[in-house]
């Protein structure tokens, strides 16, 4: 009682300093609070995950840190600059990715990073958002829906960096970088079918595909798409993080009691397979609560795309949190065996950082457009 | 006006967008539904099930290595089998303290200090939940002694696995080649789930080749086992789909006598079927254990044998590359009758030496007083140079190189096993591109007695000869004539793969040739004349002397060994018998010195014992 009697009573012109200092950091409140909820569940997971190890979890606050602070940079900026800065980010990063095919150093086998001296710099996480850019801001430059020639022109310039991060070679990315850029040309109102001819035309060429791979080509496709198949390599996940989920039943073992996860029989545990932990600990309970923060990410994001000024901030917008969705739809399914193993992290709740520093980076430009409307409006 | 076209088409796009809006909430929504209903199913509604899994038992998956095919020789004598032997493996997740355990065993066993630096290597190369071997063949007593302390041992195991065995030894080891523990940079060039269990891999040769055919197809076991890894029950067995076995066309009683033939001698045979291409004998010394190799060699002995000047790991019959000599006169003589340049009859004088008009360059022959007047075909019989010499003038370099590409000088010959050299067929172009320089008058003339710039493999000699028996019937030659699967037992037979055939418009050009190879045999004049003793199949051939041209300035040694290893390579091809023949050879030994007194007797005894039946 005294120490709520000691501290002063916060007085109208505090108040309206704190609404300031908010507006004037260009801060979506709503967004910042449902993602502020969603790191701390995803740090009480990975205390667990990571078996109580402390330095992993200094690591992860020290990331967290950075990605909170690219978002606030990110949200500085006004929509008008990205739309002004797209093409150059875009071509850029086109550079930077041929620069790491050719100089690039290779870490776990895979060639993605760019030696920068200072630090090391991986340019196919800025093409996450460098596409939805260059997509948005191409589309947007004349009336919507887009033409036929716009949307062929606009999938070369997809399919570019993709191609790029392919030979790296990191096909999750590339997934993703697609699904990104398939996003703009969704929301642009193309007609629903051309959707429809595409897929079409996407499951015609798929036997042609097939019948010019090698043989270990193939299994290794089957394998992809059937882990089962293969219970000694990506099966071996499947079936351990399903015990986890199944046994996590409705209620949960209870915090840093999951024994699939403790006794080590759940392999990548604090990273893509995270999901396992958190189900086999908190049951479906804790699924249901993070699907629901989840969505409520998405859905707050659908909502400052609608209601934004400019046609290239809507489809930028729209594009970027449907690139979050498909992080967590793709991780969960994974996870669960609905789809093939793909290494995608479960977004703000997997330990590492890359990619949580260009989703923190994302948000930070759904605030700004958010923020600067408002401002325009007043 | 513009800007009214612009609101609207505003409020038209955002309309637009909105509609889509919903669009996507509705489907993220509709998909985040799917994985509820898939969690309800996993957790609520297969709960029981997960929870007796992960309860008191857990599931391990355990890969089961398939065994790998045999390999026999054409008589089904086995060249390449597995023995069954124990190795002590560790699974590192299961073990508290590794170093302590590491010092546990070495008390019981002995254990080097390259097992345990092998050991590290290959732990770090794998997950954590997999087994890396500490030794492998451990013996009855070894297994008895980990067997009783196992208990104390946990993450420890005794395991049996197969271990490749070359019962043939030296003498099969260029053929088979042999398998060794498989590295991070092979594993990335297979499949990478079906090499779960496997960890030797095909390393040379007929090994390395026939890799996929041999390895045959991982199976695996679903296992309860106790938090400690201790089996309690097998859910699901899978069994593994064993390799193929292989039989090759290598006689290896043939092969014995042909090494046996070369007396210790440095150097190659090959003996093979015209026909067919099937290769009946592929010698090629020294050669090496094969065994040594297959659980790791040790460096001291590896370094040995690789840096002895006798280079036993090298494989001369495909590898090696030496200039034809004059078993390559044949050859050209044929082109001078085909480009109607000589008959077999044309004479030409011999003094013992030739030269270009302005040049005073003397090309000697070997006899310095010459041979006199000669023919063509006493030209081949005595091996005259000087008639070489200028039957080469006449062709010119590009008739030469274009007749005898057709043979498969300079190219390879297809054989089914790794790392076949190239040899070399000089041209104009080839030395433009490699040297830069134009073609000398000179080259073309001591290209003409196979000196100069030409190399062949002995395994190219042997072939182009066999296209020659056979008159320009040329076949790809063959190590494996079969497969067999071990589940059906039946023997899948390699077609015979032949080549475009070289056509002549003359067909007698190849009877005057193939007749004075035979003259080099039976001729009292014939270089090859000391096999014509007690004949008992008649035999064509042709000598050759190859040049010993360097010795590398930084090697050592003493006098009589320099001797020695700056005599000429001694060759010899021949083919029996004349009329369809069944057997054509190419023997060279290293510093033999002339082909007629050494090599010509090793091709006669291959010949006579592979046509008389052995």
């Amino acid at each position: 009682m005294n120490d709520i009697a000691s501290t002063p009573r916060p007085r109208w012109g505090d108040r309206r300093r704190a609404r300031f200092l908010v507006r004037g950091l260009h801060l979506d409140i709503p967004l910042l609070i449902i993602l502020l909820v969603l790191t701390a569940l995803g740090l009480v997971v990975l205390y667990s995950a990571s078996s109580q190890d402390h330095d992993m979890m200094i690591r992860q606050f020290t990331r967290l840190g950075i990605a909170f602070a690219m978002m606030l940079v990110f949200a500085q900026i006004p929509p008008h600059y990205y739309e002004i800065w797209a093409p150059w980010i875009y071509g850029a990063g086109v550079l930077l990715l041929i620069a790491v095919l050719l100089f690039g150093d290779e870490g776990k086998g895979a060639q993605r990073w760019l030696d920068l001296g200072i630090f090391r710099f991986q340019p196919s996480e800025m093409m996450k958002i460098a596409v939805p850019l260059m997509i948005s801001w191409y589309f947007s430059e004349s009336p919507l829906p887009p033409t036929r020639p716009q949307l062929i022109k606009a999938l070369v310039l997809i399919l570019i960096p993709a191609a790029l991060i392919i030979q790296q070679p990191d096909l999750g990315t590339s997934l993703l970088i697609v699904s990104s850029g398939a996003f703009v040309i969704l929301l642009a109102g193309i007609p629903w079918r051309y959707v429809g001819s595409s897929l079409l035309a996407m499951a015609a060429m798929t036997p042609v595909l097939w019948y010019s791979m090698h043989d270990y080509q193939r299994a290794r496709v089957l394998n992809f798409i059937n882990p089962e198949r293969d219970p000694l390599g990506s099966g071996y996940h499947i079936i351990q993080s399903k015990i986890a989920i199944g046994s996590g039943g409705l209620f949960g073992k209870g915090w840093l009691q999951g024994t699939q996860s403790h006794l080590q029989f759940l392999p990548e545990r604090s990273t893509d397979f995270i999901f396992a932990v958190l189900s086999e600990e908190f049951g479906l309970i804790g699924v249901l609560a993070l699907l629901t923060i989840y969505a409520l990410v998405i859905t707050r994001g659908l909502y400052i795309a609608s209601i934004a000024r400019s046609s290239f901030s809507r489809l930028l917008c729209g594009s970027l949190i449907m690139t979050f969705f498909v992080y967590a739809f793709v991780n969960i399914g994974m996870v669960s065996g609905l789809l093939p193993v793909v290494g995608l992290p479960l977004p703000m709740v997997s330990y590492g950082g890359t990619s949580m520093v260009t989703m923190m980076a994302a948000f930070g430009i759904m605030m700004s457009i958010q923020t600067h409307r408002k401002l325009l409006s007043s | 006006m513009a800007n009214r076209i612009e609101l609207k088409n505003h409020i038209r796009e955002a309309h637009l967008f909105n509609r889509r809006a919903v669009t996507a909430i509705v489907c993220v929504l509709a998909l985040f539904a799917t994985i509820i209903i898939r969690l309800v199913d996993l957790q609520v509604i297969n709960h029981e099930h997960f929870t007796t899994l992960s309860d008191a038992n857990r599931i391990t998956i355990n890969p089961i290595a398939p065994t790998r095919g045999l390999i026999f020789d054409r008589n089904g004598e086995i060249l390449a089998q597995n023995l069954s032997a124990f190795s002590l493996d560790i699974i590192p997740e299961r073990v508290t303290d590794l170093k302590q355990t590491i010092e546990r065993l070495a008390s019981l066993i002995p254990i080097s200090e390259g097992d345990i630096r092998r050991f590290h290597r290959h732990r770090r190369e794998e997950q954590p939940f997999e087994r890396v071997t500490l030794r492998y063949q451990l013996t009855d007593s070894e297994v008895a002694k980990i067997a009783i302390n196992l208990h104390t041992l946990p993450g420890v195991e005794v395991n049996a696995g197969l271990i490749r065995d070359y019962p043939m030894g030296k003498l099969m080891a260029h053929v088979t080649g042999y398998m060794g523990r498989m590295n991070v940079k092979e594993l990335q060039h297979v499949d990478e789930s079906n090499y779960r269990a496997t960890r030797f891999i095909g390393k040379t040769g007929i090994e390395k080749y026939y890799e996929d055919t041999l390895h045959g197809t991982v199976g695996y076991e679903h296992v309860e086992s106790n938090a400690l890894g201790r089996t309690l029950r097998v859910i699901k067995h899978v069994p593994p789909v064993p390799g193929q076995n292989l039989y090759l066309s290598i006689d290896s009683q043939l092969q014995r006598i042909a090494t046996r033939a070369m007396k210790g001698n440095r150097g190659a045979v090959i003996a093979i079927d015209p026909a067919n291409g099937d290769l009946l004998t592929s010698v090629s010394l020294p050669s090496y254990d094969p065994n040594l190799f297959v659980t790791g060699i040790d460096q001291a002995t590896y370094d040995q044998l690789r840096k002895s000047i006798d280079r036993p790991l090298f494989n001369r019959a495909i590898n090696g590359q030496y200039p034809p000599g004059s078993t390559l006169k044949p050859f050209i003589a044929l082109s001078g009758l085909v480009s109607n340049k000589v008959r077999i009859n044309t004479t030409s004088f011999c003094p013992g030496w030739y030269s270009l008009p302005g040049d005073d360059h003397k090309y000697r022959d070997w006899k310095a007083t010459g041979h006199g007047t000669t023919t063509l075909h006493k030209a081949i019989i005595e091996s005259c140079d000087v008639y070489f010499y200028d039957l080469a003038k006449v062709l010119g370099i590009d008739t030469i190189h274009d007749f005898l590409a057709p043979f498969g000088f300079g190219a390879r010959t297809g054989i089914d096993t790794s790392r076949e050299s190239l040899g070399l067929l000089p041209s104009r172009d080839w030395k433009r591109s490699t040297r830069h320089r134009p073609w000398y008058p000179g080259e073309t003339l001591i290209t003409g007695i196979g000196q100069g710039y030409t190399l062949v493999t002995p395994l190219q000699l042997a072939m182009a000869t066999a296209t020659l028996s056979h008159k320009g019937r040329g076949v790809t030659p063959r190590l494996v004539y079969a497969t067999q699967s071990t589940r059906d037992q039946i023997l899948h037979v390699r077609p015979t793969q032949t080549r475009r055939p070289i056509r002549l418009s003359r067909s007698r050009d190849w009877n005057d040739i193939l007749g004075a190879m035979r003259e080099v045999v039976t001729s009292i004049h014939g270089t090859a004349h000391v096999i014509n003793r007690h004949e008992t199949f008649p035999i064509a051939g042709k000598t050759g002397t190859a040049q010993v041209f360097t010795i590398k300035q930084d090697e050592k040694y003493d006098a009589k060994e320099l001797r020695k290893r700056l005599l000429d390579h001694a060759l010899f091809i021949a083919f029996a018998p004349i009329k369809n023949p069944r057997i054509a050879v190419a023997v060279i030994v290293e510093n033999g010195g002339h082909g007629s007194s050494v090599a010509a007797p090793i091709a006669r005894e291959v010949i006579d014992a592979y046509l008389g039946g052995l």
